[in-house]
């Protein structure tokens, strides 16, 4: 029988939606016995969440002050212990999961599937290659232990419930290594949602022409309520932050609606939004790849556009 | 010797639209352009510039694969690269099986830093760096937007989710790079003719210890669900109608 381990993202607090994605992945495997690892200073809080999602029947926690930053030098270690008696090793494909799982993997002598899109079998799996041009079916021996990322994109998150999963702390053996350490971190911090987790996404491409110009995507965004993204040639003029990209080598995102303005439609760009709900794309070219894809298609000028939708939008609340 | 390892992999070129071949049994990459995988470009380019500043002596591109391999060599070393090892194989390759040649060639050339492209373009798996570091037991500073070597430590900004993150590594270490740590420098013709002279060691993966073996077996390749082109809208007054009709305003 399957034993699926999770390992839970989190800022200390509160547990990443991208975490129970994940269990709703390890849920596609028949029978499969779930449980999530929380690695925090203080797991408390964050394994009370992990205990309620669906499915989930155990909850391992380790606490130890250098978890305070998650860093898969120092997770890597113990997680490979705890994966003892697992035949699958899950985590997220963002970049906490990226870093860590592989480093997992190579611990445990095991393969990894890297950024799942379904799990047809326990052993059965499908994931994009050649940035999402190509979709390959891979199958694993059935006795080999196996780690995974899980394409957030592809997943909806299960429900929290009342009834909730034991939880037990846990001491791994394995010493915490020392010779990766945190120096800090810079977020952008901003009152705008996730644009990960985000239902909607104002996003920009080269055509916005200066950082400056981004403010009327900043503006339009908070009349939406909506997250914002930047195609790669926006972030590489330095229009946008390189965490607003979106794209094969940035963030995939699965938004309700998804507005694409001054983006041309590079495949690079297009794997990062192919699971949008709506597309919706207004450029200057009409002969712009991003049309291809779009479910609504605007072909104009957008610093005369943008404004416009904002003004309509204010106008109907 | 202060040396840096570079792994360097031949992929389908960047601007090559992909295509699945018909019975589903792979992607087309008969006769269609192959490069270095943009990221390994990125991370030679890092490994030249911590030379030219005196922080290595040494820079050894690595490439895994069958003959084919040593023109994408070829040209590491003619942007600069001083030697370069081919591991020479027809096998698949996964990416454990890649971080063990990797550690092997660490093992024996002992470089203070080992860079890495964060992901090859082809199979998209982001692995190798990080399964190396773990086998080398050193440490991993993935999708590096900034490299600052420091004696024996490292000081690393990494892309992540949340912004960008600096973490102090201990060397010998593990750095894959992420899209803007920097520009790669173009080839120029005389370094090219100089490349020719410059050593090309080929060698097998046993003779590093290492059998490739093939655990991820491809059942079958398809290309993915297509979206339906949908409508145009004449101005912003219609597209806004069009989404509120939909609820999404």
């Amino acid at each position: 029988m399957a034993k699926v381990l999770i390992v839970a993202e989190h800022d200390g607090s509160k547990l990443n939606p991208a975490t129970a994605k994940c269990v709703a992945c390890a849920s596609q495997i028949a029978g499969a016995e779930i449980s999530i690892a929380v690695f925090a200073a203080n797991p408390t809080p964050v394994a009370a969440q992990a205990a309620a999602l669906q499915g989930v029947v155990q909850v391992h926690t380790v606490a130890h002050p250098l978890h305070a930053q998650p860093m898969a030098a120092t997770i890597a270690p113990q997680l490979a212990e705890l994966a003892a008696g697992h035949s699958h090793v899950f985590g997220p494909s963002t970049t906490f999961g990226k870093d860590l799982m592989p480093r997992v993997a190579a611990l445990l002598g095991a393969p990894q599937i890297s950024d799942v899109m379904a799990a047809e079998s326990a052993t059965r799996f499908k994931r994009p290659i050649y940035a999402g041009n190509a979709i390959i079916t891979v199958e694993i021996p059935a006795d080999r232990q196996v780690v995974a990322t899980v394409r957030v994109a592809s997943y909806q998150p299960v429900a929290a419930q009342a009834a909730s999963a034991s939880i037990v702390a846990v001491n791994p053996a394995a010493s915490v290594p020392t010779h990766t350490r945190f120096v800090s971190v810079t977020a952008a911090r901003s009152d705008r949602p996730d644009l990960q987790t985000a239902s909607k996404v104002v996003s920009g491409g080269r055509a916005l022409g200066s950082a400056e110009n981004f403010q009327i995507l900043y503006s339009l965004a908070d009349r939406l309520g909506a997250a914002v993204g930047a195609s790669r040639a926006a972030v590489d003029a330095g229009y946008a932050a390189n965490d607003m990209q979106v794209g094969q080598t940035g963030k995939i995102i699965a938004p309700e609606l998804y507005l694409a303005f001054g983006i041309s439609g590079a495949i690079q760009h297009l794997t990062g939004i192919k699971d949008a709900r709506t597309i919706v794309a207004i450029n200057k070219d009409a002969e712009a790849p991003i049309f291809e894809v779009a479910d609504i298609g605007l072909v104009g000028d957008l610093f005369q556009i943008v404004p416009e939708i904002e003004k309509l939008i204010a106008q109907s609340n | 010797m202060k040396r840096i390892l570079v792994s360097i992999k031949r992929v389908v070129d960047y601007n090559v639209r992909i295509r699945v071949k018909p019975d589903g049994s792979g992607v087309i990459t008969d006769g269609v352009k192959m490069s270095i995988n943009p990221f390994d470009e990125i991370a030679l380019e890092e490994a030249l510039r911590i030379k030219e500043k005196g922080l290595a002596e040494e820079v050894v591109a690595v490439s895994i694969g069958p003959a084919d391999c040593q023109q994408q060599l070829r040209t590491a070393l003619a942007m600069g690269a001083d030697r370069a090892i081919h591991v020479q194989t027809d096998a698949i390759i996964e990416p454990l099986t890649a971080a063990q040649v990797l550690k092997a060639l660490a093992d024996r050339e002992q470089p203070i830093l080992a860079i890495l492209g964060k992901q090859a373009i082809d199979d998209d798996c982001s692995q190798t760096g990080q399964m190396l570091a773990a086998l080398w037991q050193r440490p991993q500073a993935t999708f590096a937007s900034k490299v600052e070597v420091d004696g024996d430590k490292a000081r690393v900004t990494r892309e992540v989710d949340a912004g960008l993150e600096t973490l102090e590594v201990d060397l010998p270490a593990v750095i894959t790079t992420d899209l803007r740590l920097n520009e790669p420098r173009y080839v120029k013709l005389p370094d090219i003719m100089k490349a020719k002279k410059k050593p090309l060691d080929s060698i097998e993966p046993a003779s590093l210890g290492v059998t490739p073996t093939e655990v991820v077996k491809a059942v079958h390749f398809e290309p993915p669900a297509s979206r339906s082109k949908g409508s145009m809208v004449k101005d912003a007054q219609e597209l806004v109608a069009a989404l509120r009709s939909k609820g999404l305003v």
